[in-house]
């Protein structure tokens, strides 16, 4: 498929920091892409140096094909993970303001629709909650209706409904066959949401496709877990003990139940699940998405 | 801890106390409050007693006209000819009078009197435009110096960046806002007390409209350079204390430096704000045209540029 947007290599330190460490991907058009990874796992430096808001060490990012020029800001929509708005202007006009920015805008009518804001048209900004101002914001990424929407960490700090609000209207753009970047620590969002994601940790790329792709990749079958309070003396076969749990991947689940009795490991409190992306990352990089 | 950790703004607490005291020493250095002053014209005469009296402030003048000047509106009690053994009063002053009689009790037969007559200048005819000026500054340096600073903390400056518009298209929006702001404020304040207080008016009101947008302009981009990369309001906020208040002790808002050491008033001339005063005061109390406030004029545009330039170059989003 074709990309619309792809990055070559890039690298970007902080003093010694290697914030972003040789990241190289490429996003094809009209998808949701996934940018995961735990918390200074680098996603923000990378998506700020696509939007060209940070100059990378090293490295190119091509919008089409061709290396950013002039006009990419104005094909672009970018929602920062936290912005702060003029005071004392209202929704409609913070909307109205941001659209005079642009050469081309898109009627403020169709972005009020996409986004749900006409409860909050006439508030001033300072007074909105969280779910609304996310909304709001996404509202101004889509001013200039643009081809590519960056949207970096939009749900962090909302609550599981404005989340699930702030889901549809992603699925609301999505369905305007936009290409969406979105960095998320949430791995249920981008389960849902993505085509296609990539995991970052330590600055670099661990792992990229879609989700049912890295899943099969990295698992076979599913996983057995039993809380214990210490490791057992015998494990059995690919069995590790992470967190306080004991946890066993596997095909058969008869045959593994029954190695575990045969074993005398209690079994009080199992659970067998298929795994998931929290899962898949605990295993990529050893450490909890949620931290 | 945040007071202490933030460096910046602990300098500054800390410094800027320090500095006040200093500049009100330097200002107000060598010497209490005189009561009376005399201008005197040609060489001082030492031999004479009046001439050695304390508490009188002797003010050396190379024009006469100015001085008579001075002696008209009441900025001088008296004045002392030298070469021509006169001596000019102005007869409703009664600080006059009371000099007069010193100077003729001491040296009757020396100078002859003459008179001059004029309208007192209230203090206020002469404070207005310090006001003006003062309150100008403030909103010029502050208001531009504030609000871009701010924008930059919170991250409006940031989501500005990310849409087409360019760092000079924003920054021109934003001084013309703030300098019609500042311009309407000043013509308003100035009306609205001048219905009131009918202030000498000697000069042209266009002139004066002229200094006031010029020297409005010059403290918006004197703001400018505060606002072109720092991060932190507070210490925005001291460094542009420390630009204003020693424009507000020095440039003569609240009392004339005539009389004040020499350096001081040499330092004051480096102060756009200094100009404005001298300037609008000329207009309205001398009644001075164009040509006489034009140096004063350049000096505002000269350094209206140079901020300007200083700003476009130090300028960053973030």
């Amino acid at each position: 498929m074709e990309s619309i947007i792809e990055v070559r290599d890039l690298h970007k330190s902080y003093g010694s920091v290697k914030a972003v460490d040789g990241v190289s991907f490429s996003v094809p058009r009209g998808i949701c892409f996934g940018l995961l990874g735990p918390n200074g796992a680098g996603k923000t430096t990378t998506i700020e140096i696509m939007e060209g808001i940070l100059r990378s060490d090293s490295g190119e990012v091509l919008f089409k094909g061709e290396p950013v020029g002039a006009h990419f800001k104005e094909r672009v929509g970018i929602q920062f993970q936290s912005t702060a708005l003029q005071d004392y202007i209202t929704v409609r006009e913070t909307l109205e303001l941001f659209g005079s920015l642009y050469p081309h805008q898109r009627p403020i009518d169709e972005i009020i629709d996409i986004c749900s804001l006409s409860d909050i048209l006439d508030r001033d900004n300072k007074k909105l909650s969280g779910g609304q101002r996310q909304r709001m914001l996404l509202g101004l990424a889509l001013v200039n209706d643009p081809e590519l929407v960056f949207l970096d960490e939009p749900t962090t700090g909302l609550d599981p409904q404005a989340r699930r609000n702030f889901w549809n209207l992603i699925g609301n753009i999505k369905a305007d066959r936009k290409t969406i970047i979105l960095t998320t620590h949430y791995m249920d969002e981008a389960e849902i949401l993505c085509e296609e994601i990539a995991i970052m940790d330590h600055g670099r790329l661990i792992a990229q496709d879609s989700p049912p792709g890295l899943l099969s990749s990295n698992f076979e079958g599913v996983l057995v877990r039993i809380p214990v309070e210490q490791p057992p003396e015998s494990l059995p076969e690919r069995a590790v003990v992470k967190d306080g749990f004991l946890e066993i991947e596997t095909n058969n689940v008869e045959e593994e139940l029954r190695r575990l009795i045969d074993l005398h490991i209690s079994l009080e409190g199992l659970s067998i699940h298929s795994a998931d992306l929290d899962d898949l990352f605990l295993k990529l990089t050893g450490t909890s998405l949620r931290e | 801890m945040e007071f202490v950790r933030d460096r910046g703004t602990l300098i500054w607490n800390l410094a800027f106390p320090i500095l006040l005291v200093f500049g009100f020493a330097f200002a107000f250095g060598g010497g209490g409050d005189d009561v009376f002053s005399v201008g005197y014209l040609g060489e001082r005469p030492g031999d004479l007693e009046f001439f050695s009296l304390d508490h009188i402030d002797f003010v050396e003048y190379a024009d006469r006209d100015e001085a008579l000047e001075k002696v008209r509106y009441h900025q001088i009690d008296l004045v002392v000819d030298v070469p021509e053994q006169a001596f000019y009063v102005n007869e409703s002053s009664t600080n006059g009078y009371l000099v007069r009689r010193l100077l003729t009790s001491m040296h009757g037969d020396r100078f002859v009197q003459q008179t001059v007559a004029g309208r007192p200048i209230r203090y206020v005819d002469w404070f207005v435009p310090g006001l003006i000026g003062m309150n100008m500054m403030f909103s010029g340096v502050f208001g531009v110096g504030f609000v871009l600073v701010r924008y930059r903390k919170n991250g409006v400056l940031k989501r500005l960046k990310a849409t087409p518009v360019s760092a000079l298209e924003f920054v021109s929006a934003q001084v013309a806002s703030r300098f019609m702001i500042v311009v309407i404020t000043s013509v308003v304040v100035f009306t609205a007390t001048n219905f009131v207080l009918d202030f000498m008016m000697l000069g042209s009101y266009l002139l004066l409209l002229a200094i006031t947008m010029l020297a409005v302009f010059c403290m918006i981009s004197l703001g400018l350079i505060f606002a072109t990369r720092i991060k932190s309001e507070e210490l925005a906020s001291g460094l542009m204390n420390v630009v204003t208040l020693p424009m507000i002790l020095i440039s003569g808002v609240f009392f004339s430096l005539e009389g004040s050491p020499p350096i001081v008033r040499t330092v004051s001339r480096i102060f756009p704000l200094t100009h404005f005063i001298d300037s609008a005061r000329a207009v309205m109390l001398e009644g001075a045209g164009l040509a006489q406030v034009a140096p004063s004029m350049l000096v505002l545009a000269g350094f209206t540029v140079v901020f300007l330039i200083t700003a476009s170059m130090l300028f960053r989003w973030e």
